[in-house]
C-alpha cells in the first residue's frame, strides 16, 4: 500500500508539470493519502493507525531534520541568530497563550456549547503554535525566495521545537493536575533553558564524537558514511531519551560535524552521505504528508465548527500579531532592517504540518477533548499547507520578493568575504569594542589553532579556507569543462577569450617566464582524475566518431568526411589544450601524498596511484623525476605538449590521440588517422602534439 | 575644560554634518581616539601598530595604511599622511556605518560606492587606479600570511585564477595578444556586486555614552 501511494504520487506529480507549477507537492501528497485512506476504508471496515506517533519521531522525522542540519548555511544562520530565536521562543510563547487564552475565553461564552478547561486550551495552543520544519521546507523549497527570509523563517521552524516541547509536556501535566502555581510556572521557565540548551549540548558532543572518528576513517572509507548516520542518530535518540529537544540535538550534530567531517572523509563518501541524505529526507517526507492524508480519514475526530474556525482564525491572527509586534522589537536590533514585505512573508510562512498533529495524536486517549483537538489540528494543518502553501508562490512573484541569487561562488568573491572579516574585526579593535566581529575572530583562531588539530586528519588541518574552496573550485571547474562534452568553449563561466598570458605582464624578467608559460606540474591526483574522466568521455566521442568513420569514410573518403574528421581531432586537441589551460590554475604544488585533500581528488579504485605520468608533459623542471624529461623552451611561449618518444608506455597514461588512434585500430582495420607533427594541432598558438610512433598508423591518399 | 568642551561640541557638530554620525557617536570615538593618541591632538601609525589585538589580523598594514591614505578623505589628493587627525580619523570610520530604515534606494548605492571605494584603495596600493596583478598577489599573499606556512606559489596561484576571473567576466573578448593592465574600479565594482556591501561592510557604532574603556595598551 505504501509503495503503490509513493508510486502514484510521483507519477502523478512528474508527469503532469503544469500541476508542479501550481500546487505544491506536499498538497497533492495529502490528496494522495486521502485517497488512499479513502480505498482503504472502503476496502475494510476500519483504516489502520498509520500514523503511529512512536513511528513518526523515531522514523520518519530525523531524517528530515539531519538533512536539514547538515546542510543548514551556518553563515546566516549565525548571523541572523538573535532575530531567528526572538520568533522561535517568543514567537511560539505568543502564539500558544493567545490561542489558547482566547480558545478558553470562547469557551466561557454559553452558546459555543463547549467546555474546556484552561489548562487544555493552552494545551492546544502549544501544540498548534508551533511553525513545522517539514511544511516549511516542501513548500519554501519551490519559492526559491532570498537567503535571509528563508534562514528566518526556516530556523524558526527548527529551534521552536524547545519551546513546544517544553509547553507540551508542562502543560500536559498540568492538565492532569488541574492547577499551576507560580513556582510552576518558574520550573516550567527554567525546565526550557534545560530543554534547549541540553539538547544543543548532546548534539554538540556527538558532532564532536563524529568528527573525531572520522579523522581515523582513512583505512576504512567505505563505512565514513555510516558514521555520520549513527551518531547523529544517537544523539537524537539520547536527546529524545531524556526529554531534551531532539531536533536542536540533532542540527547541533550536523552543523558541528560538518567541516571536520567533510575534511577528512573521501570525496565518495561525501557523494554517498549527500545522495542518502536527500533520499531519506525525501522519502519521509513524501511518507508524512501521505500519511496525513489517511489519518483524516481515518476518523477519530469530532468536528465542532464553532471550535475550528475560531482555531483556524486565532492561529492567523496570532501570527500576524506576533510577527509585527517582534519585528518592531527586532529592528531596533539589527542592522539590516526587515521591511514589511519580509514581515509578511514570515508570517505568511508560518505553516503547520505533521509534528502538530503528531503530538495531538500522542495525547492520552482518555483525554476527552483529544478528538475535538485533532479535528482542530487537522483542519489547521490542511488550511496552511493548501490555502498558504499554494497562494504564497503568486503572493512571492506579486510583492516582487527577492528571490534566491545563484550561488555562483566565485573566488573574488571568498577572498573579499575573508578579507572583509579581518578588515571589520580590525577596524572594531581599533574602535576599541569588542562586537560581533571580534568574537567571531576569536573563534575562528581557537577552532584553527586547537580545534582543528585535533579533529581533522594529517595536513588538511593546517589547509587555511582559501586555500580549501580554491581546491575545490578548481576541481569542480576541471569536471564540468570535460563533461561538458569537451566542446570549443569552456564552460558558461568563463565565455570568453581571456587566458592567462592577458594578463601576465609582458615585461617579467625571464626567470619567472618558463615556470609560468611551460606548463606547470599538476598534482598527480588531480591529474589521475582528470585523466580518468577524460578516458570516459573519450568513450562517448569516440562512438561519435565513429559514425562517421563508418558510413562515409569507410565507402568513400571524401574530402568532407576527411576534413570532419581533422575537425573532430582538432576539438579534441582543443579540449586537450583547454585542459591543459585550465590547469594553469593548479600551479599550487601538491602537498605530500598522503595528504587528504589529494587523497579525496583521487578516485579511490585502489589503483596505484603514485605513478609517474610519463607520456605527459612535465613543467617542472627540477623535477628529480628519472622519466621526465626536458622541455624545450617553447617558440612562442604556449604550452607545448611533448611525448617523449622513446619511453615505455605506461598503461594508465593516456594519450588523447593515442587512445582516439587505438580505438580506430581496433575497429576499422587500417583506416587510421594520425595527424602527422605540424599538420595537425598547429592552431594559432602553436601548439604540438606527437603521437607514438609505435602505432600503427596509416595515413589515406588523399 | 568649559572653553574647551564648548570648542569641541561645535566641531563635532560640524563632524555631524560632514560624516553622517551622531554626536554620541562622535565623542565615543573621539574618547577612543584620545585613548590611542595618549590624549595628543594626532596619532600617527605606531600609535595604531601598537592596539594589541591587531596583532593577530593577517591584513594589519594595510587597515592602518588605509587611515593614513589621502583618497579616503573625500577629496582628490593623491598620496598619505604622516598623522592624521580626529577629523581624518572619524572620516575613515564615517566608510563603516550602516544604513539605517529611511536609506533610499540612491542613498544605498552612494554608501555601496563609497565602500567598495574604500575597498580599492586598500587594494590599489600604487594610486594608478588600478589594481594590478602584483597588487592583487601581495593582498592574497597578505591575507594568507597568518595562516602558517603557506607557500607563495599557493597566494600566486590563487591571485592569478582571480585576475584572470575578473578579465573574463569583464571584457570577454580579448586577442591573444592584449594586455588586461589592471582591475578598474568599475571592474571591481562589477565583481563585488553581489556581495551587497552596503549591508555587510558595517561595524556597529555605540550610541549610548558608555566607551568600553578596555585599556588594551
Amino acid at each position: 500500500m505504501k509503495h503503490l501511494a509513493l508510486l502514484k504520487s510521483y507519477l502523478g506529480f512528474h508527469l503532469i508539470p503544469r500541476l508542479s507549477n501550481i500546487v505544491p507537492e506536499s498538497c497533492l501528497l495529502i490528496v494522495v493519502g486521502l485517497l488512499v485512506g479513502g480505498l482503504i476504508k472502503l476496502a475494510r471496515e476500519n483504516v489502520p493507525p498509520v500514523l503511529d506517533s512512536q513511528l513518526f519521531f523515531l522514523c520518519l522525522l530525523p531524517p528530515i531534520i539531519l538533512d536539514a542540519g547538515y546542510f543548514l548555511p551556518i553563515r546566516p544562520f549565525m548571523e541572523n541568530l538573535g532575530t531567528i530565536l526572538m520568533f522561535a521562543v517568543v514567537g511560539t510563547l505568543w502564539n500558544a497563550f493567545f490561542v489558547g487564552g482566547l480558545l478558553f475565553a470562547l469557551c466561557q461564552i454559553p452558546q459555543a456549547g463547549l467546555d474546556i478547561g484552561l489548562l487544555p486550551c493552552l494545551l492546544f495552543g502549544s501544540i498548534i503554535s508551533a511553525v513545522d520544519p517539514v511544511a516549511v521546507l516542501a513548500v519554501f523549497e519551490e519559492i526559491h525566495i532570498n537567503e535571509l527570509l528563508h534562514i528566518l523563517v526556516f530556523g524558526e521552524s527548527l529551534l521552536n521545537d524547545a519551546v513546544t516541547v517544553v509547553l507540551y509536556h508542562l502543560f500536559e501535566e498540568f492538565s492532569e493536575v488541574g492547577s499551576v502555581t507560580v513556582l510552576d510556572g518558574f520550573l516550567g521557565v527554567i525546565s526550557f533553558f534545560i530543554v534547549a540548551l541540553g539538547g544543543v549540548l548532546v548534539g554538540a558532543i556527538y558532532g564532536f564524537l563524529a568528527a573525531f572518528t572520522s579523522r581515523f576513517t582513512s583505512h576504512t572509507r567505505v563505512i565514513e558514511p555510516l558514521f555520520v548516520f549513527v551518531y547523529s542518530y544517537m544523539a537524537y535518540l539520547s536527546a529524545e531519551m531524556f526529554h531534551l529537544s531532539g531536533i536542536m540535538a540533532l542540527i547541533a550534530c550536523g552543523a558541528v560535524m560538518r567541516p571536520y567531517v567533510e575534511a577528512n572523509i573521501s570525496h565518495k563518501s561525501h557523494t554517498t552521505i549527500k545522495y542518502f541524505l536527500k533520499m531519506w529526507s525525501s522519502v519521509s517526507e513524501t511518507l508524512i504528508f501521505i500519511f496525513l492524508g489517511v489519518a483524516t480519514v481515518e476518523g477519530h475526530h469530532r468536528w465542532n465548527w464553532i471550535f475550528v474556525t475560531a482555531t483556524v482564525i486565532l492561529c492567523l491572527v496570532a501570527r500576524v500579531i506576533g510577527v509585527g509586534g517582534l519585528t518592531y522589537v527586532i529592528n531596533k536590533f539589527r542592522i539590516v532592517k526587515l521591511t514589511t514585505k519580509d514581515q509578511f512573508i514570515i508570517a505568511y510562512g508560518g505553516l503547520r504540518g505533521a509534528i502538530a498533529f503528531s503530538l495531538g495524536f500522542l495525547l492520552n486517549k482518555s483525554f476527552e477533548m483529544r478528538e475535538i483537538f485533532l479535528a482542530a489540528i487537522i483542519t489547521v494543518i490542511f488550511f496552511t499547507v493548501f490555502v498558504q502553501g499554494m497562494t504564497i508562490k503568486p503572493l512571492v512573484e506579486l510583492l516582487a520578493v527577492k528571490k534566491k541569487q545563484e550561488a555562483k561562488r566565485s573566488i573574488n568573491e571568498e577572498i573579499h568575504t575573508q578579507f572583509l572579516d579581518h578588515l571589520l574585526t580590525g577596524i572594531e579593535d581599533i574602535c576599541g569594542h569588542y562586537g560581533h566581529h571580534h568574537w567571531k575572530d576569536k573563534l575562528n583562531r581557537f577552532n584553527k589553532k586547537y580545534v582543528k588539530k585535533f579533529l581533522i586528519a594529517g595536513e588538511r588541518s593546517k589547509e587555511p579556507q582559501l586555500i580549501a574552496f580554491y581546491h575545490k573550485m578548481e576541481m569542480k571547474q576541471a569536471i564540468q569543462l570535460v563533461e561538458s562534452g569537451g566542446g570549443s568553449k569552456l564552460p558558461s563561466a568563463m565565455p570568453s577569450t581571456v587566458s592567462m598570458q592577458n594578463i601576465q605582464p609582458k615585461h617579467q624578467p625571464a626567470p619567472p617566464k618558463p615556470t609560468e608559460r611551460v606548463l606547470p606540474q599538476l598534482p598527480k591526483s588531480r591529474e589521475e582524475e582528470i585523466r580518468k574522466i577524460l578516458r570516459t568521455n573519450l568513450q562517448r566521442t569516440r562512438q561519435r566518431l565513429h559514425s562517421y568513420n563508418r558510413h562515409t569514410l569507410v565507402v568513400d573518403p571524401d574530402e568532407n568526411a576527411f576534413k570532419d574528421l581533422i575537425l573532430k581531432k582538432q576539438k579534441m586537441i582543443e579540449l586537450d589544450r583547454k585542459i591543459k589551460e585550465m590547469t594553469m590554475y593548479l600551479t599550487v604544488p601538491a602537498p605530500h601524498q598522503g595528504s587528504p585533500t589529494m587523497s579525496r581528488a583521487r578516485l579511490a579504485s585502489g589503483r596505484n596511484t603514485d605513478f609517474i605520468p610519463a607520456q605527459q608533459q612535465k613543467g617542472n623542471t627540477k623535477s628529480s623525476d628519472p622519466q621526465a624529461y626536458n622541455i624545450k623552451p617553447a617558440s612562442d611561449a604556449m604550452p607545448v605538449i611533448q611525448v617523449d618518444l622513446a619511453s615505455p608506455q605506461s598503461p594508465d597514461s593516456v594519450n588523447l590521440l593515442d587512445e582516439i588512434g587505438k580505438a580506430d585500430q581496433e575497429e576499422e582495420q587500417g583506416l587510421m588517422m594520425k595527424p602527422p607533427p605540424g599538420l595537425s594541432g598547429s592552431d594559432k598558438h602553436g601548439e604540438r602534439i606527437v603521437v607514438n610512433p609505435t602505432d600503427n598508423v596509416s595515413v589515406p591518399s588523399e | 575644560m568649559g572653553a574647551k568642551q564648548t570648542r569641541s561640541e561645535h566641531d563635532h557638530q560640524d563632524l555631524v554634518e560632514k560624516t553622517g554620525f551622531s554626536v554620541e557617536q562622535i565623542q565615543n570615538l573621539h574618547k577612543r581616539f584620545q585613548q590611542l593618541s595618549g590624549n595628543e591632538e594626532t596619532i600617527s601609525r605606531e600609535h595604531l601598530k601598537s592596539v594589541p589585538a591587531l596583532a593577530n589580523n593577517p591584513i594589519r598594514m594595510q587597515i592602518i595604511e588605509a587611515f593614513f591614505d589621502k583618497r579616503n578623505q573625500h577629496g582628490n589628493e593623491l598620496g598619505s599622511y604622516e598623522t592624521i587627525g580626529f577629523e581624518e580619523f572619524l572620516m575613515v570610520m564615517s566608510h563603516f556605518r550602516p544604513p539605517t530604515l529611511r536609506t533610499t534606494t540612491e542613498e544605498k548605492e552612494t554608501m555601496r560606492k563609497e565602500k567598495v571605494r574604500f575597498l580599492f584603495n586598500m587594494h590599489d596600493t600604487d594610486g594608478d587606479g588600478k589594481i594590478t596583478l602584483a597588487e592583487y598577489r601581495k593582498v592574497v599573499e597578505e591575507l594568507l600570511s597568518k595562516s602558517g606556512t603557506i607557500e607563495q606559489e599557493a597566494a600566486r596561484a590563487i591571485a592569478d585564477a582571480a585576475m584572470l576571473e575578473v578579465a573574463s567576466t569583464n571584457v570577454p573578448n580579448m586577442g591573444p595578444d592584449d594586455f588586461y593592465e589592471g582591475i578598474t574600479f568599475e571592474h571591481f565594482e562589477q565583481i563585488l556586486k553581489d556581495l551587497e556591501m552596503e549591508s555587510r561592510m558595517h561595524i556597529r557604532f555605540l550610541h549610548v555614552n558608555t566607551t568600553k574603556v578596555h585599556c588594551g595598551k
